[in-house]
């Protein structure tokens, strides 16, 4: 193909992988925007120590420290080796080969480093394929973890092993062309991985250059079918990470949010000369379907990895019970994409007649948690799923009057007796009498 | 022993006078035959370092913490703003609980409905009164030798970051602190956490205080160390369910403090 031909080619295809990639992000955007509001833009300071923390340096992964270095491996690699692309892509516009080898020895560096990251990711994500698939390891399993999201994780696993297999495959070629002087391929960067494969390559020039052509269009084009499928998978959350460590709940653990709207019901029962600061009141108490959750739980559920470390430490999943933290992030994600889709089809009043709690959500799973935040401690990008969790409860509480019976009796003890229990107040003191 | 001296509120502020301190008892600490033993344990040190304290007495009221977990924000701010009136009327500065879960929400939950206060857990007080000097834990050889694991609760480990005042006193016995596999950030809940206490467990292969109690027993130990109400109950169960009570006790920090500091009136 003549060069000029490539060259408009290959800026179409980035145009259009760009393109589609912005449309499926804005997509996402918007549907996390159909989220209730929540100020998570105090505390700035705060916020930028905790992604900076969290998310770039992924203080949460150690707990778990084999999966954690190979992880960091991946990640290292995927960030360094994105240098390469870029320098792929000016190639790939203006037609030049290696735009950056006038660098000179730094490119040789440069070019050293990415093989061997390339080669420890390639490492990496066959020993996660074997971990997954032969060592089957208990976190990766669950009633959640259906066909699709299993399959996900392979498919990211095999492809990065074929895109660092491509990019070895076409600096070995390269190599090899420049040992042998041919025009177009000047000497530049050194190949301390891929000039071992160089025996293994033919000798003909024209299959070398077809060969490492080919390895230079995969693994480019392959970035970009990454990338555009990055919106639909898990592994988005290499980017939501960033914003979703930032948006952290900041407040104590234990600190459940404030329902102002109640406020005012309630003052307005107790003083009876109390007026509301503001008319303003709910639609409706909690959560039934995921409009009703606030932004920062939406973008939660986009950002959950599926990893299941909060699964594995929910007590209420190790003893047996439905309920599972990972599953209620998957759920509200596969919620919320279908609201996204029935708006993209039927606009933005359309009811299909179907909320995630019930059609996603049982009650039995969450009646079943503890509230005890082992999931939110153990998340490794400041996930929340015990805020759904309460949302979902409230709803059920105040909106419907259905929970467990035993429930109806604290709360009607509550209520009459100020107790838990049937104990009249005038015995609250009894306990400094009978002393023994 | 005889009854317990000491006032309520409403009886310092008829004579004029004001707590320096709060006692916030607690439902279960009222009501629950075996963690009355701790609310009068923590009157005893209070007593003992002449800490002018007083409770609510029958003024007293469920924090709403249950309901407010449970979903039933109405409810919850109906107790919280009526135990805010009666606290803000009667001036209260400084509050320590018994349980973990009435700290958290009078720390946590009440300053925005308008009751705000100093809130401190009983094992953080009893390490400020180590700390200070106020009680020495001498120990008359009680604990010697003997194993005591210290279970986390939720609501003063994870949820207010709390994990080493109650480590810290364990350590001033002459007993060992044992640490289970699963502790601090990693502690596995009891069980009751979340209105759990008030409800029949969900379908399931184990109950929630059976496993852990399994982490419990797992460090081969004398006493358990508890500083909820809702843990001691949860795990004293475990253990009776395991028939090891007769080896192992569960017991308080609060009752620990009392036995190994010596006092007895
Ligand atoms: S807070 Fe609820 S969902 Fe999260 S780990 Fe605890 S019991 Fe499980
Ligand atoms: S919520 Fe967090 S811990 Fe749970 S599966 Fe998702 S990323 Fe992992």
């Amino acid at each position: 193909m003549p060069q000029i031909i490539c060259q408009i080619l290959f800026s179409l295809l980035s145009i259009g992988a760009i393109y589609w990639f912005v449309r499926n992000v804005k997509k996402i955007i918007r549907n996390i925007r159909l989220g209730k509001p929540i100020n998570r833009n105090d505390q700035q300071k705060k916020r930028w120590i905790t992604m900076m923390k969290i998310a770039l340096g992924q203080s949460k992964m150690v707990t778990k420290p084999i999966p954690a270095m190979l992880h960091l491996l991946v990640y290292i690699g995927f960030i360094v080796i994105n240098i390469e692309v870029l320098e792929i892509i000016v190639d790939g516009i203006i037609g030049t080969h290696r735009v950056f080898s006038n660098l000179g020895s730094f490119y040789n560096f440069l070019i050293g480093t990415f093989e061997c990251l390339a080669l420890g990711v390639w490492l990496a994500c066959a020993l996660f394929l074997i971990r997954r698939n032969v060592l089957k390891i208990k976190r990766f399993s669950g009633i959640e973890m259906t066909q699709w999201p299993r399959s996900d994780a392979n498919y990211i696993l095999f492809t990065e092993i074929a895109l660092m297999s491509a990019f070895l495959l076409m600096n070995a070629c390269d190599y090899k062309l420049q040992t042998i002087h041919i025009q177009h391929y000047t000497p530049a960067g050194t190949f301390p991985i891929s000039k071992w494969f160089i025996q293994l390559l033919p000798n003909n020039i024209n299959t070398l250059i077809a060969i490492e052509r080919t390895g230079w269009w995969f693994h480019i084009l392959g970035i970009f079918a990454f990338l555009n499928y990055l919106p639909y998978s898990k592994h988005f959350h290499i980017l939501l990470a960033f914003p979703n460590t930032y948006y952290s709940n900041l407040n104590l653990k234990g600190q459940f949010s404030n329902m102002t709207s109640v406020t005012n019901e309630v003052k307005a029962i107790l003083y009876p000369n109390f007026t509301p600061s503001s008319t303003n009141t709910a639609e409706h108490f909690g959560a039934k379907d995921v409009q009703d959750l606030n932004w920062k739980s939406l973008m939660d559920a986009y950002t959950c990895t599926e990893c299941g470390r909060c699964t594995s430490v929910c007590p209420a999943n190790q003893t047996g019970k439905k309920l599972s933290p990972r599953k209620i992030m998957m759920d509200t994600r596969d919620r919320l994409n279908e609201v996204g889709k029935n708006i993209d089809k039927h606009g933005t009043d359309f009811q299909d007649g179907k909320s995630l709690l019930d059609n996603y959500i049982s009650r039995e799973e969450i009646w079943a948690c503890t509230t005890c935040n082992a999931c939110t401690q153990i998340c490794p990008v400041n996930i929340d799923p015990l805020s759904i969790i309460v949302e979902l409860r409230r709803y059920a509480v105040m909106e419907e009057s259905q929970v467990p019976h035993s429930l109806n009796a604290l709360f009607n003890n509550i209520e009459n007796n100020g107790a838990p229990w049937k104990y009249a107040p005038s015995e609250r003191l009894n306990w400094a009498k009978n002393s023994q | 022993m005889a009854d317990f001296t000491f006032p309520t509120v409403a009886e310092l502020i008829a004579k004029g006078e004001t707590p320096d301190l709060l006692f916030w008892v607690g439902c279960a600490g009222s009501f629950d035959e075996r963690s009355q033993k701790t609310t009068r344990a923590i009157c005893q040190i209070l007593t003992h370092v002449n800490i002018k304290f007083a409770v609510l007495g029958t003024e007293e009221s469920c924090t709403g913490d249950p309901a407010k977990r449970a979903g039933n924000e109405f409810l919850f701010q109906m107790q919280a703003l009526t135990n805010i009136d009666i606290l803000n009327n009667y001036q209260i500065k400084k509050i320590v609980t018994a349980c973990p879960h009435c700290f958290n929400t009078l720390k946590n939950e009440y300053p925005e409905l308008g009751g705000i206060y100093e809130v401190i857990h009983h094992t953080q007080l009893i390490q400020e009164l180590i700390d200070s000097g106020k009680i020495t834990l001498k120990d008359g050889g009680h604990f010697k030798g003997k194993r005591i694991t210290y279970h986390d609760p939720c609501y003063l480990g994870r949820a207010n970051n709390v994990y080493e005042a109650p480590r810290h006193i364990l350590e001033q016995l002459d007993g060992e602190l044992v640490e289970m596999k699963r502790c601090k950030q990693n502690g596995l809940c009891c069980g009751a956490g979340g209105a759990q206490m008030f409800k029949e467990p969900e379908q399931g292969t184990k109950d929630i205080n059976m496993e852990r109690t399994s982490d419990a027993l797992d460090t081969k130990p004398d006493i358990i160390a508890v500083g909820c109400p809702f843990c001691m109950t949860m795990l004293r169960d475990g253990v009776k369910l395991s028939h090891q009570e007769q080896s192992v006790e569960v017991l308080d920090i609060a009752e620990l403090t009392l036995n190994a500091a010596g006092i007895t009136h």
